[in-house]
């Protein structure tokens, strides 16, 4: 087990030795001269030069990749072109606002998606399940913005239950946070809860035609614990694989949900270095989400041994 | 006669299908008595496990419905709300089943499968239900009950996890046990374990049992009194030894007839086929002894030297390797044309690796396999493709070896495409010909294999083989899985083939009674190795090693008068063929008892083995 965590923890490196190689190129593979883009559009050669030289990036290819991936090793990202000010505090003030939201998204769908999916098993091919399954599709279907705006006029215009936009962060106070968040979540949250009641369901519906099932309804034990003691952990490790998926894809549902709600976090980070090519802040931020994703897998699949025993590496 | 546990009277249960309701069980009625173990013979599709799920209402209630009356101890089930009906099942009826490996949930720890009843059922708190549910894992016959409570059911083996089972149906102390098939997954000498130990519990805590099997040799060993049923419908019942000894209806008879019973065989020396005997009518032809078919004077079509096959176990940090499962060790033995050699054996012991290596479908890591005069093992690709056209295989599993999209027809004529051994036009004449060779009809070509019964798979997957003119076919399990008027048909036909083609078989198999029917040469496989081989009459007839001697006791004998002197309940689990990696395997001897019949000279680990008598504390 520890030797398998270890040896999981290994594989990681090349992983983002690709992604740091890949990542330093970017600036290299975009057409033009680097220190030119960076200089600006209305830099004089002079300028130009001067960047050039300020950035290293006179020094041989590979030179280069060395001093940035020894930075990286250190956990300095580069320098905002246009702020001037170091990748790291750029993302450490916009951090929050994102986790908080990507959390409480996966909070909402993983709480009303898994009941829903093993309802839909339990209840299989009858009125409730075609109403679960009929929902998940519309949950699919509609774009997340379409949801958010909806959400906003329903609640924040017409109820003024909730704020319409903004968000405030948890040193005002975790009610407020709560408020400002809970419409983004339940936007973004839409998609994953169909896709995880989906798999839920089906995942459930195999477990259920298996012996052991029988065996515990011969045992005489109560409908409620065959559903969620001997058929929902059995049922766990594709459901978790989809949670691990569906966290991965949520980076690019921020982007698009923090534009709709006006949060400020990674996702309009993102936005605003892309439209100001602003590439330091781009390089910082692929190498985090692609971190992040890293993790993510790893958890999954040490969470995998949790749930079912005979997962042994 | 005293109040019956049980009470079944007119069952009748069926199944919605396309909108119509089908019975697949019709006005079944019998009584179990206190004490009393029924057993409740068929063949598949008899309707006899549906039976068992119909008196435990585990019958799905979207699609299935039963009628009639089923009295537990004065109670009437079929019309009990399902709240009630809980309470019941698990506690006053308990029930175990065929598959031990699959009845067991994966992710929950066995003491927690076993207190979870006792929790339920009988309101205990959580440490009286942990301290009983040890007593019910000594009392199974667990090693280190204790410290097995915590353990998941993947470290158990088959015959361990049944054992599980019974605790598990143990643990209310119900007044009635239906066992469905419980002891048709496991080796023999497993099944008469589990066998030994539900008769020995069953008086200790004075239950009634139903048993259902499809095994005439279990019947005859267990039961007090047998249902005999088919097609749905009970055909016949009464006192065991009365079945047995004077069958009334024609299907009991047909279905006896078909039993092979271990010891049958002696003063035969060739193969002998099964009779056929006519479910509706009752008449049998009488079986003959096939036609000397043995080729003596010419090279043997199979010869295999010191084969040796090992996989490694790899484990740990830098996956280094931790262990070696031994699956074939030095395993040497010729077969002739016409000859069947069969190889007998417990799971694991290596026979299918044996069958596979031959074929290179698993690589040998050395030692030599001489097909009609070519070494296999050394052969490239293209030579290796050659020279299947004359080594075929068929499998045990008729529904998993025929692809499902691919209709029988092209599935027969593929050998032939592949290795381009004949046009289009006349592969659809070899493949009639072959479907009537394998007692089908020409026209079931264009079928696809779902319209089949196993038994006719089976047949297609002979005349596949068939196809390329093979000389050796390694048969692996191939009638295993086949019920026992079936089984026998397919084997009567594999013997006309023999006949007709010459074939040479390597039957390998763990039926040793199926075994005695059909082979000429027998050889025994213990842990990867042949600890004995040699004429058929010869091994059976004088068994020599205490591993033959073990695995012939172990077999049921279709026969009530015969019922098995008890053997005391052993807990010899079968012993593991994995190694440490440096391990290295002792040079072994062959002692010749008699011409032909060679036996491996075995050390002391055989001798102090005196079956010890574990009695429940």
């Amino acid at each position: 087990m520890t030797a398998y965590i270890i040896r999981r923890l290994f594989a990681t490196i090349p992983v983002m030795v690709v992604v740091a190689l890949f990542v330093f190129l970017l600036l290299h593979l975009t057409p033009g001269d680097p220190a030119a883009i960076i200089a600006g559009d209305d830099a004089t050669p002079v300028e130009i030069e001067g960047v050039r030289r300020r950035l290293g990036l006179d020094r041989p290819i590979w030179e280069q990749f060395g001093i940035y991936a020894w930075g990286l090793l250190q956990g300095d990202l580069g320098t905002s072109i246009f702020s001037n000010l170091p990748v790291t505090t750029l993302v450490a003030q916009r951090l929050e606002p994102t986790v908080v939201l990507a959390l409480s998204t996966l909070l909402v769908a993983v709480i009303c998606a898994i009941p829903l999916g093993v309802v839909a098993a339990w209840k299989a091919r009858t009125f409730i399940d075609r109403i679960v399954m009929g929902f998940s599709v519309l949950g699919f279907a509609v774009p997340v913005f379409l949801v958010g705006y909806v959400l906003i006029y329903i609640f924040s215009i017409e109820l003024r239950w909730l704020p319409v936009q903004g968000y405030r962060p948890l040193a005002q106070g975790i009610d407020q946070t709560f408020r400002s968040v809970v419409l983004p979540a339940v936007a973004l949250g839409t998609t994953y809860m169909a896709l995880i009641a989906r798999i839920t369901r089906a995942s459930m519906l195999e477990v259920l035609s298996e012996d052991y099932i029988r065996t515990a309804h011969a045992k005489g034990v109560t409908t409620k614990s065959v559903l969620l003691r001997h058929a929902l952990k059995n049922a766990a490790v594709p459901i978790v694989t989809v949670i691990g998926l569906g966290m991965a894809a949520l980076i690019s549902g921020v982007v698009i949900t923090e534009t709709v709600f006006n949060i400020p976090g990674l996702g309009r980070l993102t936005v605003d270095a892309i439209l100001k090519r602003d590439y330091p802040i781009i390089q910082g931020l692929i190498i985090i989400f692609a971190g992040t994703k890293v993790l993510i897998n790893l958890m999954i699949d040490i969470s995998y041994t949790f749930f079912d025993p005979r997962i042994r590496y | 006669m005293t109040t019956p546990v049980l009470s079944v009277s007119n069952l009748t249960t069926s199944f919605l299908t396309e909108g119509v309701w089908r019975p697949v069980v019709r006005n079944v009625s019998f009584d179990v008595a206190p004490r009393e173990t029924v057993a409740i013979v068929g063949e598949s599709g008899s309707g006899k496990s549906v039976t068992a799920l119909s008196i435990m209402r585990l019958v799905p209630e979207m699609n299935g419905k039963v009628e009639g009356k089923v009295v537990l101890a004065g109670t009437e089930l079929t019309s009990l709300p399902e709240h009630r009906m809980k309470k019941i099942r698990g506690n006053e009826v308990a029930m175990i089943f065929q598959e031990p490996m699959t009845s067991l949930n994966p992710v929950l720890t066995i003491g927690f499968q076993i207190a979870e009843a006792l929790i339920g059922h009988q309101g205990m708190s959580r440490r009286e239900a942990e301290a009983e549910t040890i007593r019910l894992l000594e009392k199974v016959r667990i090693p280190a009950a204790k410290s097995r409570f915590n353990e998941y059911p993947h470290r158990f083996s088959g015959g361990m996890r049944q054992r599980v089972m019974i605790a598990m149906a143990l643990a209310c102390k119900p007044k009635l046990l239906i066992a469905d098939e419980p002891t048709t997954a496991l080796d023999v000498t497993i099944q008469a374990q589990i066998l030994d130990l539900i008769k020995v519990l069953q008086d200790e805590e004075g239950m009634s049992v139903l048993f259902i099997t499809h095994d005439m040799g279990v019947v005859a060993e267990i039961a007090d009194r047998t249902i005999v049923m088919f097609n749905g419908e009970q055909v016949e019942k009464g006192q065991t030894e009365d079945i047995f000894a004077r069958p009334q209806h024609p299907y009991t008879r047909a279905l006896l007839s078909a039993v092979p019973r271990l010891g049958s065989m002696e003063g035969h020396k060739r193969p002998m086929r099964f009779p056929v005997v006519d479910t509706k009518t009752g008449l049998s032809d009488v079986p003959t002894e096939v036609p000397d078919t043995v080729a003596a004077a010419e090279r043997p079509v199979l010869e295999v030297s010191n084969l040796t096959t090992r996989f490694d176990i790899r484990s740990g940090l830098f996956s280094s390797v931790t262990g070696r499962v031994h699956a074939v060790e030095n395993v040497s033995f010729s077969l002739l044309a016409g000859e069947t050699l069969a190889v007998v054996g417990e799971s694991g012991c290596g026979k299918s690796t044996t069958g596979r290596s031959i074929l290179r479908l698993v690589e040998p890591n050395s030692g030599s396999v001489v097909v009609d005069g070519q070494d296999v093992i050394g052969m490239d690709q293209n030579a290796l493709r050659e020279a299947r056209k004359r080594m075929q295989i068929i499998f045990q599993d008729p529904f998993a070896s025929l692809n499902p999209r691919i209709n029988v027809g092209q599935a027969i004529a593929e050998p032939l495409m592949a290795h381009r051994m004949c046009s289009a036009a006349e592969g659809r004449e070899r493949v009639a010909d072959l479907l009537r060779r394998v007692g089908l009809q020409p026209d079931m070509a264009v079928r696809y294999p779902h319209e089949f019964s196993g038994g006719q798979r089976q047949r297609i997957c002979i005349a596949r083989a068939l196809s390329v003119g093979p000389k050796l076919i390694v048969a692996d399990e191939a009638v295993s899985a086949l019920d026992v008027s079936i089984k026998a048909q397919v084997i009567n036909l594999m013997l006309d083939l023999q006949v007709s083609l010459r074939l040479a078989y390597l039957f390998i198999s763990h039926d040793i009674a199926v075994v005695e029917r059909v082979a000429h040469r027998v050889a025994v496989m213990y842990l990867g190795e042949i600890v004995e081989i040699g004429p058929r009459e010869a091994v059976f007839g004088n068994p020599q090693h205490p591993y033959t001697r073990k695995l012939m006791s172990a077999v049921p004998i279709p026969d009530p008068a015969r019922r098995g002197t008890k053997r005391g309940i052993s807990n010899d689990e079968i012993r593991s063929p994995v190694r440490a990696p440096d391990y290295v395997p002792p040079v072994r001897q062959y002692r010749e008892v008699s011409p032909g019949h060679m036996v491996q000279i075995w050390g002391p680990e055989w001798e102090e083995k005196a079956p010890a008598i574990v009695r429940a504390a």
